[in-house]
């Protein structure tokens, strides 16, 4: 280890200068020790008055939040003064004292404020705490009139949240609420403060970090007795940016009033770029009350609501999307080969399989039944027969191609994946064999196959366009509080479905005939003056047999869903609507389908006009005869 | 393996020194960054995590023979001059400054690694080197260029603190060895036109502020005269027990800047008084002392050349970072070893105290 001898050197004179070195050390040390017994002994009273008397303090200044607005540039949320009420710590003795005054003084809730004051432990003590939020005018003023029985309290402004549509589209725009605990210790949240504002859910969450802006406030220092003694640093807050959306403001609000009250979904996209015009969620809430303390009666009412309104259900209900999903399980037949637009069949009213009856919903039977038929009546037992024939793998590769079972990347939070079965999900999901039987409800859009509204609206627009998977979007834009764009969103492909055009068409011809031919089971969508191409659905929400002919309470309900694109010709705009525990498909949704429909093609004529075909919108049942001149006609007018 | 010599020597009133003002350290950087609000592990468990990382460092250094370093030494001084120049050209700007290179995986800052190895160059050069009766200037000669070159591409970082730490350490050492009075009187004649030079050239306006605040520092109150106002307050109010654990308002209302870093020993000055700061004086004091020692009971030239190398850096770091805090030299951002916080500092110190205690461990063995 040593092999270092030959290094050694003898130590000649220096090892003694370790001395004078020690004695260097010891006298420099000595010297700070003096200073510091200088400092702190000899001076200690007038640095004691100095540190007592420096004080800071900080005035947050809260930036005001970017505004939502609509595909026309219609204001949808924008922001309105909210005062609070905030306390200094470091300026207040008494902390319990002055609260019981506050409660007693402006009627506030003593629990509330005691709650706040404790959250805010360990924070800087010239930094105020916001103790009340949301105050009325009245209470201001109190606060002003005591204002010298009250040093250490301070009112401050803060913008907060004003929905130009009150309740309209809540579940798409979201709302804002205090900062909890739990994400101001998270790292994206570093930069807030407690009683900060941030989004919470829709939009407002999604697009937190653009639209929140940044705070400002000022730095002051100030003597004993509050006074301020100079600014030490000052930043202004910035603005945030807007949105523009992509929905139309109109659009949606005809929609929700479409469903009257009915629970359900409604998704409005275009079918060629995957922009969002309308994003329902019915029955809807008042985001206002979310930024405060909500009212405990409304809460409960809320709560209690068997039609779940703070549900998203156009993102996160999952519903067996019934017979509109026999546009795929056709599609797949046709593309495998397995039948063409002639093959036919003859339909007793059931399908045997295995020793064992699939009914048909009518239980007459349809006749004889061909590939356009069967669409249009949505007859069940040929899709029946096409399921034994494909398989649950053929189906489930078909939904694939549409991208359907994992999200589509909308962008808000907890979208939902739905279900696509196939017999390696089941092997993978319970351990266990895929059983032929199960198929047969597959093919039909029942049995395990769950879709979103939104994939639903995807499912038809792609089927509309013929192959092309758009991104469903909500954010057209973001500009600056100048109204300059700083980004804007280009359509974005997701995939294409690689299928035949001649597929499409056969299967649209089918859809066309759902609507506008006799004994189309979709006739409620029909409009007078363009051509409707839709599917309906009726899913099952309690299983066959006795139990649901008993069935008549609220929850155990068949939802009615129904698909439509328009126009037939040249397909602009793609809808689905779910009712939930509505009823029949055609009975419930087609209608509201068409009253949607019915709003988007009006607001797409000059004002002028629109007045008329609202009159005419009174009688749809006559308007096949005319639907054919129609369209001349519209084109003139555009 | 490992001589059972160096066992039985192992030199616990050393390790027990640092131990305790890293604890003391670690402590107070509790207080200083309870006022902060963090995402991620808070300031004293990573100081904790350094404090632990350190002291593995500095054992696996002492039991290496410090022999070896003399053979590497001059490898070391090449090298960390080329990065010292690579600093300058491909450097990492912050705050105004190019202090950080960036490796690829990891940054390091190569002036502070200097500070180690010019005790090690300036152990070996001396170690080599018989003079007579004290140091002439012509002796100097070798010696002064093998320290201007990296002070002064410190100093072009600008990095004046660490440059004027690394001429302290080696000056320290050249004392060691002696000078002639000659020496010393021509060496002051010529670096008086030099200062003022430096002070005509190279000095950026933020430093030349600090030198003019600190000769006074109601001269800007709220610019760089602030920090050593508000730190003089901070000592100042603390009296002679102190304000409390975690009750300075100074340090809690964060009139501090830096105050877990550089400003540490205010926040620490300000809750315990006059008797905390009595006592981590004194236990720095018996630091530096027993490195002394060290020295003086090392048989080796090379041994008495490293220790006092050593010993003088973290002389210097400690007294001119308290110093700074109580207003007796300007703010030139020095930590203060093991009690500031900090990973550079830690890992340089410890690296030092590592060659320290195998000095101490070998010294029965030449």
């Amino acid at each position: 280890m040593i092999k270092g001898q030959r290094y050694v050197r003898e130590l000649a004179q220096p090892r003694q200068r370790t001395i004078p070195l020690a004695i260097v050390v010891t006298v420099l040390f000595f010297l700070l020790l003096l200073r510091l017994w200088y400092l702190q002994i000899i001076k200690v009273d007038d640095y004691r008055a100095m540190s007592e008397n420096n004080r800071l303090r900080f005035l947050p200044v809260a930036a005001s939040r970017g505004a939502l607005m609509d595909r026309n540039g219609t204001v949808m949320v924008n922001n309105r003064p909210s005062f609070s009420l905030s306390i200094i710590p470091q300026e207040v003795k008494d902390v319990e004292g002055m609260l019981d005054r506050l409660a007693a003084l402006l009627k506030l809730d003593r629990a509330e404020l005691q709650e706040r004051w404790e959250k805010t432990k360990g924070r800087a003590r010239y930094y105020p705490v916001v103790i009340a939020v949301n105050i009325t005018q009245d209470q201001v003023e109190i606060v002003e009139e005591n204002r010298l029985r009250l040093p250490g309290v301070e009112v401050s402004v803060k913008p907060i949240r004003e929905y130009a549509f009150q309740n309209s589209a809540a579940h798409l725009l979201g709302y804002i609420g205090e900062v909890s605990d739990k994400e101001l210790d998270a790292p994206a949240y570093s930069d807030y403060n407690p009683g900060d504002y941030v989004g919470k859910n829709g939009i407002e969450k999604a697009w937190e970090k653009e639209l929140h802006g940044s705070d400002g406030g000022r730095q002051l220092e100030v003597d004993s007795r509050g006074r301020v003694l100079r600014v030490l640093s000052e930043s202004s807050p910035t603005v945030g940016n807007s949105l523009v959306l992509t929905v139309d403001s109109r659009l949606q609000r005809a929609a929700e009033q479409a469903f009257g009250g009915q629970a359900g979904a409604a998704v409005v996209m275009n079918v060629n770029n995957g922009e969002v015009l309308a994003f329902v969620s019915s029955p809807t809430f008042d985001p206002s009350l979310f930024a405060g303390r909500i009212p405990t009666d409304i809460w409960k009412k809320y709560l209690e609501d068997k039609r779940h309104p703070l549900e998203n259900k156009a993102l996160a209900g999952q519903y067996p999307p019934g017979s509109t999903f026999k546009m795929l399980t056709a599609l797949a037949g046709l593309e495998a080969g397995v039948i063409n637009e002639n093959t036919t069949i003859s339909d007793p009213g059931y399908y045997e399989m295995g020793g064992h009856k699939f009914r048909d919903w009518k239980a007459s039977g349809h006749g004889v039944v061909n590939l356009r038929k069967s669409l249009k009546e949505s007859c069940d037992t040929y899709y029946y027969m096409l399921g034994e024939k494909l398989g649950v793998d053929r189906i489930a590769a078909m939904a694939e191609r549409f991208m359907l079972g994992k999200e589509l990347g909308i962008g808000l939070q907890n979208e939902k994946k739905g279900l696509i079965p196939s017999t390696a999900w089941k092997l993978k999901r319970f351990g266990k064999k895929w059983f032929p039987g199960e198929t047969l409800p597959v093919a039909i859009g029942q049995g395990y196959v769950l879709m979103t509204p939104i994939q639903l609206a995807s499912m038809v627009a792609t089927v509309a366009n013929e192959g092309t998977i758009y991104r469903p979007h909500l954010v057209k834009k973001v500009v600056d509080p100048d109204g300059k764009t700083i980004k804007e969103f280009m359509p974005e492909t997701l995939g294409t479905t690689g299928i035949s055009s001649a597929s499409f068409k056969k299967v649209k011809q089918g859809l066309y005939a759902v609507v506008n031919d006799p004994g189309g089971t979709g006739a409620n969508a029909r409009l007078w003056d363009v051509k409707v191409a839709g599917k309906t659905g009726t899913s099952q929400v309690v299983k066959l047999g006795e139990d649901r002919k008993k069935a008549r309470k609220y929850e155990h309900m068949d939802h009615g869903l129904f698909v439509a694109f328009a126009p037939y010709d040249k397909p602009e705009v793609a809808v689905a609507v779910v009712v939930e525990h509505g009823g029949g498909g055609g009975a419930v949704a087609a209608p509201i389908a068409g009253k949607i429909l019915r709003s988007y093609f009006d607001l797409q004529k000059p004002p002028t006009k629109q007045k008329y075909a609202e009159k005419e919108e009174q009688e749809p049942a006559e308007a096949p005869v005319k639907r054919q001149e129609m369209p001349a006609e519209r084109e003139t007018e555009e | 393996m490992i001589d059972r010599r160096l066992v039985t020597n192992f030199d616990w009133t050393l390790i027990g020194l640092v131990s305790a003002i890293c604890l003391m350290g670690v402590l107070n950087i509790y207080s200083a960054s309870a006022a902060y609000k963090l995402g991620g592990a808070p300031y004293y468990i990573k100081q904790l995590n350094w404090m632990a990382f350190g002291l593995l460092l500095s054992l696996v250094v002492a039991s290496l023979d410090y022999h070896i370093l003399e053979d590497f030494s001059y490898w070391f001084y090449g090298f960390l001059v080329l990065l010292l120049i690579a600093v300058l050209l491909v450097g990492k700007r912050s705050l105004g400054a190019t202090r950080w290179l960036n490796l690829g995986f990891f940054t390091i800052q190569p002036s502070e690694l200097m500070k180690i190895v010019i005790v090690i160059t300036f152990a070996r050069f001396f170690n080599n080197f018989h003079s007579v009766g004290g140091l002439t200037v012509k002796e100097m000669l070798i010696p002064l260029g093998l320290l201007a070159l990296p002070a002064l591409l410190i100093m072009k970082q600008p990095d004046l603190g660490t440059a004027t730490l690394v001429v302290m350490i080696a000056v320290s050492m050249a004392f060691y060895i002696g000078f002639r009075w000659a020496t010393i009187v021509t060496f002051a004649l010529v670096t008086v036109p030099l200062f003022w030079f430096g002070w005509a050239v190279y000095m950026k306006p933020y430093q030349k502020n600090r030198v003019l605040d600190f000769i006074n520092p109601e001269r800007s109150r709220l610019g760089s005269g602030y920090h050593i106002i508000q730190s003089k307050i901070a000592v100042g109010s603390g009296g002679f027990w102190g304000k409390g654990y975690v009750k300075g308002t100074q340090a809690q209302l964060r009139f501090l800047p830096e105050q877990h870093t550089d400003f540490a020993f205010s926040v620490f000055a300000e809750e315990w008084g006059f008797f905390g700061t009595l006592i981590l004086i004194v236990l720095y004091l018996c630091l530096i002392l027993w490195g002394l020692n060290i020295a003086r009971r090392c048989n080796d030239r090379l041994g008495g050349l490293l220790a006092v190398g050593v010993t003088a850096m973290l002389f210097w770091h400690s007294v001119i970072n308290i110093g700074m805090v109580i207003g007796l030299f300007p703010v030139v951002g020095v930590p203060l070893p093991f009690f500031s916080y900090g990973g550079t500092s830690m890992i340089t110190s410890m690296v030092g105290i590592g060659i320290l205690q195998s000095i101490s461990m070998r010294r029965f063995m030449f």
